[in-house]
């Protein structure tokens, strides 16, 4: 049997709809909104002011901390305001709103689809242009490449390891991009593998995408440093530390970093970020998006730029169903429901899904029978039941103390639960209410 | 009686003696001086440990009114829930004057009814404002409005406080709330505040029912009786006794200082300013008084 993490997990439909849709372009919009805060950290400050011209691909906006990213326009045109603009959560964040004007790219970007191969760069020079290209995790966490690859003293790294798993249902962005974009794509891993200073890459890909791991085999020969895993198909295979223990067999223990047990992650999409950067000067300022759901008319996977509206995005795929309970930014078992489709795609957007309205109520919620189920798929090996309660009762430190901030929010022992206890929505107030008194013991 | 008997008797008899001395001599040797005027105090308060006087609960009021007692001065300590009687009470038992204080009672500082505020999305996670706050996801577009999930009326001990089905806002019962304050550490939104009760028998107040922060085109979208920052309201009472400021694109009416003359309510463009009493409209002559929403307030 092929490698999987061992503990916990799901498997839930997989409903990949879309894999068969090639990636196409979306049309630029008339007006793009680019969120300064499109990545975990302090959102960058904006260094464009209304009326300023702007190219694609120009830097706009710059880091404000040590965890930060540029940020690019993605057009070009005519900067109209910097205002807010609602995050999936509905928050109100600044964004840079641009006036499109043509498509105009900034110097010294190659556009060609040429691959080049050669990586001239040493070490801290991919560091710095992945920092310049404002590249970040592309799985959907958005956490700053640059800063994964800052080793901290003491440290070495011997593995890298790259995310093709998407294990979330109904996604296909990196499945996509993988098989149209594999030369690119493991370019890219070699950057990486060189700014990680390790002569190992691992990629794993999970089995429900035999025609990527074939194609990656092939393709990955001339790297001799390269091997593909291909991996048992289980929810939440795409977790940081669940991939590494598949791939690995190693387990990163609690509260800490990858770099412990010497390996770092990076999405596929984010290798192919890097290559596009470290390669062709391009910094990222588009992605792929699948958009889907079961009753989409032409379910698709679109190279988007960032800050395009989602009803754009929907509108491309065949405009929005009738019969739709929720729009969910992102995948069923991690994405979040929005209110409002006039919100951008930003770095992190990976699919945008339309759950019919039978699909999209929750279960009521009724007393816990003691099953032990959401113990039993639990990936961290938590007791999601008990933190529940904890969380309920506002008892913080037996929340802190059964290793709440282990939870990495995947969802499982919601999914599971036979009586449809919000099992993860407590957890999460548990895990803010920690972390808030652990900033406030910080600051004493 | 068989040995075995006698024997169990003595043995157990003299380890009782035993432990009985050790107790005896213990209790003498760390007796605590307590003063019996602490459970007498403890006694005249409500006993409901709502934590409304800053203490964990009756017996540290207590404690603490025993100690300023004795420094024959106990106008800083004040029971809210007890109120002018039962500090007139516990002022009579030490021979002191009663400390007086203004009454309070929550108040709601939001408006964003379903009418007022309409709901783009439905909110079908758990009951629970909390969790509704950390998704973001309350119904209205409003981020500062209230959730309608009912943490506040769970968090109220003294039936104070009740849904209302029609508008998604908690109401308060004046009569019942004791401005213990359960009701503005349980709102996500910081919703609730204490405020004077107001004078009068049908007791006047006026306040700024919003909380948004956000400029006045956004915040008006989003609610129709939001507070817009024009500082209409601000203007007017810098002519009577200037208890409002701006703050934020948002105005708030200093308690304290506000003298619920009412001139500001008219003043307001979208009506963000409630009062407990009928307003006249501006310029009309008629007496005829215009809705203010006070039907939120009872």
């Amino acid at each position: 049997m092929s490698k999987t993490f061992p503990m916990g997990g799901i498997h839930p439909p997989d409903t990949k709809i879309s894999a068969a849709a090639a990636i196409t372009p979306l049309a630029i919009p008339a007006e793009v909104v680019i969120p300064l805060g499109q990545h975990i950290g302090a959102p960058a400050e904006p260094i464009v002011k209304a009326g300023d011209k702007v190219k694609a691909g120009q830097l706009i906006a710059e880091t404000a901390g040590f965890i930060s990213a540029n940020i690019h326009s993605s057009v070009s045109g005519t900067v109209k305001k910097i205002d807010d603009v609602a995050d999936p959560c509905g928050y109100p964040k600044k964004a840079v709103y641009i006036t499109v004007e043509g498509d105009e790219w900034a110097e010294g970007i190659d556009r060609s689809p040429t691959l080049k191969k050669e990586i001239t760069l040493d070490r801290d020079a991919i560091v710095e242009k992945i920092k310049a290209g404002g590249i970040v995790g592309m799985g959907g966490a958005s956490f700053p490449t640059n800063v994964k690859y800052m080793i901290p003293e003491g440290k070495t790294a011997d593995t890298l390891v790259i995310n093709g798993v998407e294990c979330e249902p109904y996604l296909t962005a990196d499945h996509r991009l993988m098989l149209e974009h594999a030369d690119e794509m493991l370019v890219g891993v070699e950057i990486l593998r060189i700014a990680l200073g390790v002569e190992k890459a691992v990629i794993g890909i999970e089995e429900n995408k035999p025609d990527a791991i074939k194609l990656l085999t092939e393709r990955s020969a001339e790297y001799p440093g390269i091997t593909v895993e291909s991996l048992h198909m289980q929810y939440p295979q795409g977790a940081e530390k669940q991939l590494i223990k598949a791939c690995t067999g190693r387990e990163v223990p609690s509260g800490k970093l990858p770099i412990e047990v010497g390996c770092a992650v990076n999405n596929v999409g984010t290798a192919y970020a890097v290559y596009q950067m470290v390669q062709k000067n391009q910094p990222l300022v588009e992605r792929v998006v699948t958009v889907t759901g079961k009753q989409v008319s032409n379910p698709s996977n679109f190279l988007v730029r960032v800050g395009t509206s989602y009803a754009a995005c929907i509108e491309a795929a065949g405009g929005l169903p009738e019969d739709t309970g929720k729009v969910i930014s992102g995948g069923p078992m991690m994405g979040m429901a929005i209110a409002d489709l006039s919100i951008p795609v930003a770095k992190g957007t990976s699919g945008i899904l339309m759950l019919p309205k039978a699909e999209s109520v929750r279960p009521e919620v009724e007393n816990c029978i003691r099953c032990g189920a959401c113990v039993s798929v639990c990936p961290m090996g938590l007791e999601p039941y008990l933190l529940e309660k904890f969380a309920r009762a506002d008892k913080w430190d037996q929340a802190e103390q059964r290793a709440s901030m282990d939870c990495m929010e995947c969802g499982c022992c919601s999914y599971i639960c036979p009586s449809g206890r919000p099992l993860l929505d407590y957890i999460r107030i548990a895990k803010g209410e920690i972390n808030n008194r652990r900033r406030a013991r910080a600051s004493q | 009686m068989d040995s075995t008997m006698m024997y169990s008797l003595f043995t157990l008899g003299g380890v009782a003696g035993v432990f009985a001395m050790i107790l005896y001599f213990a209790a003498k040797r760390f007796h605590v001086e307590e003063d019996p005027r602490v459970a007498e105090v403890e006694a005249m308060l409500p006993g409901i440990n709502c934590g409304a006087c800053g203490f964990p609960g009756c017996t540290g009021l207590a404690e603490a009114l025993v100690a300023a007692a004795e420094k024959k001065d106990i106008s800083e300590l004040y029971c809210p829930p007890g109120g002018a009687d039962t500090m007139g009470t516990v002022a009579e038992y030490f021979g002191l004057t009663a400390p007086t204080s203004a009454a309070t009672v929550a108040v709601l500082r939001c408006n964003g009814s379903y009418a007022n505020s309409p709901r783009r999305a439905e909110y079908d996670g758990p009951s629970s404002c909390a969790v509704a706050h950390k998704l973001g996801t309350s119904g209205s577009a409003c981020t500062y409005s209230c959730l309608s999930e009912g943490d506040c009326v769970a968090a109220c001990n003294f039936e104070a406080l009740y849904m209302d089905p029609a508008t998604g806002l908690p109401v308060v019962i004046d009569e019942n709330c004791t401005s213990c304050g359960a009701c503005v550490t349980a709102c996500p939104r910081d919703l609730f505040e204490i405020r004077r009760l107001g004078k009068g028998k049908k007791p006047r107040r006026v306040w700024i029912a919003c909380r948004n922060r956000d400029r006045g085109a956004v915040a008006r979208k989003n609610c129709s009786v939001a507070c817009i920052g024009c500082g209409k309201c601000v203007r007017t009472c810098d002519t009577i006794v200037k208890a409002i400021s701006m703050k934020d694109n948002l105005a708030y009416i200093d308690p304290d200082i506000c003298i619920a003359c009412g001139k500001c309510v008219p003043e307001c463009p979208t009506g963000a300013i409630l009062a407990t009493f009928p307003i006249k409209a501006k310029q009309e002559d008629s007496g005829e008084p215009v809705s203010t929403g006070t039907e939120n307030t009872h």
